[in-house]
């Protein structure tokens, strides 16, 4: 039998070339004339662009062009939804006002482009901004977003009657008839704010138009390759054929990399035509934070209702989401709220309401997380409220509410980010509560631990908060595997990668069906010329639908190699196995043909061919899931907090998570530990900050705090547990936002109880010492 | 138009003479005059550490130096530790410990250490957390890369 590849913590097959630094990233490539982009952005959140004078810009030497929305005729209008309306949901309303490729007339959030340059080099295209001249009527800008529904607020787009873009209101049971049996009823007003993706590869793109060919290939580190592609041919009026869009190595996607038909991608398409010249344009990292989107503001008015034992009997949360200037998006986001406020506990009847808000700030799309931590925060944080109404212990009030094991499927009443009703397929949450208390040894840290460091005048506090990540989700993706004259193995598969491993764990799912090595197989990932349908990187989906169709994939071709095997050997099927590269008669040393010899054999060039046969060992499948694979966790934390300077550490930092079977357990532990440093980031470093005219005043990495190595916890200690999911062949479920999604809930709650003395009660994430100073403040009455 | 300006740089043993644009950034010289594209460029402002090189042996971020500054110096950029083929002690490690995920800040963490593990040959966890602190990763939470600053440090007494 071959050695087993999957379940297997493996050595990376790409690790050697990007460690050797021969990995080509996006601004490594250069092409023969290339030229180079650059965007003047606007300096005001909200203006009138009454006139913009290019004409110095024009002037300068290396400046091939300035253009402005005048220059692009019918190309300067509203793009395409990247997200369709939840029209499954009855009665949600919605505006779509999709992004402008370049503003004409109006700015409506600070980074807006109003002129691009194209010039012989980048350092010229920048110069060349400065000496562009836009004149702006600054207009009022709409940044607090109850204030944005008030009857006369200013409008970021006039032709609406109010700054709503989109009202859902979905509801199981009764909260209200719940509410009234209630013994404790309890409200706070809870805050999420903006955070950034931070990728540490910028965005960018590369362009070429071979005019003679008639074809353009797109060098682009997007998460959704096929949607480029599709999205560019058809506003070109090409075939999609005619546009390539080639994913190279991308330092980190983490949502925002999804978005196409942004203002680059449209302007640059059209401006490589127009010049028959390739084109490159690349973010610096302040562009990064005007120009690319970010995610989380929320405000939440939240209410739940409780036995005095504890129990739940309902929740009620209305919000406000903050969906910036445009909502390309859709409600993706506040969807993904709504399906995760509840999800792992029992609650009859819950109410939620979304009211999303245009504002003139940066558009809002998915960032790691994307929507799931602000639901998880504001349900943990009303758990807590609650605990603390019925002085009840945080772990025990959790415990006694979680869906049992044997309750699988469990039907949500909620529909998701995929428009159908979410179902919890699998899981065991009280399981995963048990093993990280015990990790964490909470009750000798409750018993002990803590009262022994409280008489010392320690502030040492505990967090624990349950969460479940909904993955995986549909439509679909394909694959298409082959098998190469040379014995190794090709993938292709329509999604991108941005670090997360997969040119050596869908290596891994191949090669278990194929008997060959994992080095032995190539991955290609988001090369549309390699392989052309799927939807994209998203929703932590890549391993789980890609995943599966590569094994759909590896079993057809194992199938057909196996047939024409068993011709060539004159043997049964049954008594043939793949090892090694080789199919050979088990039992019969030598009695065996290798892959590539049967590769070749598949493929004749001479003779007949049966009606019906396909040549090749090669195979596409496709996969799409009837819902999301639902992921789930715990995480626990203790906080040592030095109540003078409001500094926390992180002392322990315990994480048990489920992902259904891990492919590669080595690459699930990899993403957990990402998704917890922007977790923490979250919860106390990063914060996205518009002041009140809609100046982003964090457009650096001295004023956005990046998580660095210093305020990580000493050790992130992992429990894991693996319930299959039974919604595909390999149980597999996605991991990618799991350790992002409960940071901020158990990091609030724990620096609560360090600073117990204070009576603190901190209703927001994106905290920073002096933000938690003021909230200690407040509490004492100061 | 401006004026250009020749410098004589060493970079990876390898001896250069270029002419520059005063204004050139040392990171630019390095990936698009001599296309050394291992170095990154993540912040531009000299925060993230990607660009991170040694000049003169010492680690420093390429991208807040011109590269006039580099006449008369020597470099050494990611490309110097090891090929695919044979990796540097420290690359191993890296791979090994899963120190890596995306990759783009990798070239900047290798240069940071390597210089390091030359002062300090059997550093502690929280040493080598300060000697990391001012290379960001946002992939690996910076675990990984403790556990492969260790491991390399082992790796390279036995090689030495």
């Amino acid at each position: 039998m071959a050695e087993r590849v999957f379940h297997k913590s493996i050595l990376r097959n790409e690790d050697p070339q990007i460690l050797a630094g021969k990995a080509q990233y996006l601004d490594d490539i250069e092409l023969p004339g290339l030229l180079y982009a650059a965007f003047k952005r606007s300096d005001y959140a909200h203006a009138r662009l009454k006139s913009i004078d290019v004409s110095e810009a024009r002037a300068l030497p290396g400046v091939i062009g300035v253009y402005t929305a005048e220059d692009f005729g019918d190309l300067v209008k509203p793009g395409p939804l990247q997200v369709p309306p939840p029209t499954a949901i009855k009665g949600a309303t919605y505006s779509s006002r999709t992004l402008m490729p370049i503003a004409k007339d109006k700015v409506r959030y600070s980074g807006e482009p109003v002129a691009v340059v194209i010039a012989e080099s980048r350092y010229i295209a920048e110069d060349a901004c400065d000496y562009i001249y836009p004149d702006y009527e600054p207009l009022e800008a709409v940044i607090d977003l109850e204030k944005a529904l008030q009857p006369g607020a200013t409008l970021v787009h006039e032709d609406l009657p109010s700054n709503e873009a989109a009202h859902v209101v979905q509801e199981r049971g009764n909260y209200a008839e719940a509410a009234k049996k209630a013994d404790v009823i309890i409200k706070k007003k809870i805050y999420v704010d903006r955070v950034a993706a931070a990728a540490l590869e910028n965005r960018g793109i590369v362009i070429n138009w071979d005019e003679k060919a008639q074809m353009m290939t797109i060098w682009c580190g997007t998460q959704s390759p096929i949607t480029l592609r599709n999205a560019t041919a058809s506003r070109m009026g090409l075939f999609e054929n005619q546009v390539r869009v080639i994913t190279p190595f991308t330092g980190g996607g983490f949502g925002p990399k999804i978005n196409t038909s942004m203002p680059d991608d449209v302007l640059l398409t059209e401006l490589a035509v127009r010049l028959n010249r390739p084109i490159k344009w690349y973010e610096d990292r302040r562009e990064n934070f005007l120009a690319t989107t970010s995610e989380r503001d929320q405000v939440h008015y939240a209410e739940i209702a409780l036995t005095k034992e504890g129990k739940f009997l309902g929740f009620k949360d209305v919000f406000y989401h903050n969906s910036g200037a445009y909502d390309p998006y859709m409600m993706t986001v506040p969807l993904n709220t709504q399906t995760h406020t509840v999800s792992n506990y029992n609650i009859p009847n819950f109410y939620t309401e979304i009211t999303m808000v245009f504002s003139n700030e940066m558009v809002v799309t998915p960032v790691r997380g994307a929507g799931r931590p602000q639901g998880v925060f504001v349900m943990e944080r009303m758990i807590d409220a609650a605990a603390r109404e019925l002085k009840m212990d945080v772990a025990e009030i959790r415990r006694i509410n979680l869906i049992q094991p044997d309750a699988y499927p469990v039907s949500t009443g909620i529909i998701g980010q995929d428009f159908v009703e979410g179902v919890l397929d699998s899981g065991d949450y009280p399981t995963a509560l048990a093993k990280a208390m015990s990790m964490i040894d909470y009750k000798k840290f409750r018993e002990e631990i803590q009262p022994k460091a409280r008489a010392e005048g320690k502030h040492l506090g505990i967090g624990i908060c349950t969460f479940t990540e909904g993955t995986g989700v549909g439509p679909y993706e394909g694959a298409k595997i082959t098998v190469g004259g040379n014995g190794k193995v090709s993938v292709a598969t329509g999604v991108a990668t941005q670090g997360q491993a997969h040119y050596t764990t869908f290596a891994q799912i191949a090669a278990e069906q194929l008997g060959v090595e994992v080095k032995d197989v190539k991955v290609v990932t988001g090369d549309t010329g390699a392989f052309a349908w799927g939807a994209g990187t998203f929703a932590s989906r890549g391993a789980t639908v890609a995943g599966t169709a590569i094994h759909l994939a590896a079993v057809k071709v194992k199938d057909k190699a196996l047939k024409l095997a068993s011709k060539i050997l004159e043997t049964p099927e049954s008594e043939l196995e793949l090892v090694g590269g080789y199919i050979q008669v088990a039992d019969i040393p030598g009695k065996k043909i290798s892959l590539g010899e049967l590769a070749s054999m598949a493929n004749p060039m001479r003779g007949t061919f049966p009606p019906g046969a396909e040549p090749g060992l090669e195979a596409v499948a496709y996969y799409g899931p009837p819902y999301g694979a639902t992921g789930a966790g715990c995480m626990a934390m203790i906080l040592d907090v030095d109540a003078e300077t409001m500094k926390p550490k992180i002392e322990r930092l315990v994480m048990v998570h489920d992902c259904g079977i891990p492919i590669n357990p080595m690459v699930v532990e990899g993403q957990v530990h990402g998704g917890i440093q922007m977790g923490i980031g979250n919860a106390f470093f990063e914060k996205v900050f518009y002041d009140e005219t809609g100046q982003l005043l964090t457009a650096s990495f001295m004023d956005y705090l990046f998580p660095q190595a210093t305020d990580m916890p000493p050790k992130i200690e992992m429990g894991h547990t693996e319930i299959p999911s039974p919604l595909n062949p390999l149980g597999i479920k996605g991991v990618g936002e799991a350790g992002a999604i409960p940071t901020p809930a158990v990091f609030t709650q724990a620096l609560e109880d360090a600073l117990y003395d204070t009576g603190v009660e901190i209703m927001e994430s994106n905290l920073s010492p002096s933000k938690v100073y003021s909230y200690v403040m407040k509490a004492k009455g100061a | 138009m401006t004026q250009l300006v020749k410098i004589n740089v060493t970079v990876n043993g390898v001896p250069y003479e270029r002419e520059v644009e005063p204004r050139l950034l040392l990171s630019d010289f390095i990936r698009h005059d001599l296309k050394l594209t291992g170095t990154h460029v993540g912040c531009e402002h000299g925060l993230c550490g990607a660009c991170t090189i040694l000049f003169d042996g010492q680690s420093v971020r390429s991208c807040i130096m011109f590269a006039v500054m580099a006449d008369g110096h020597k470099i050494e950029t990611v490309e110097s530790l090891g090929t695919p083929e044979h990796l540097h002690p420290l690359q191993e490690a890296f791979m090994e410990k899963h120190a890596l995920q995306c990759g783009f800040c990798t070239p900047g963490f290798l240069m940071t250490i390597v210089d390091y593990l030359g002062d300090n040959k059997n550093p502690t966890d929280e040493e080598i957390r300060e000697a990391i602190d001012g290379n960001y990763c946002r992939c690996t939470g910076y675990e990984n890369i403790v556990e492969a600053v260790k491991l390399a440090a082992k790796k390279m007494a036995a090689h030495s």
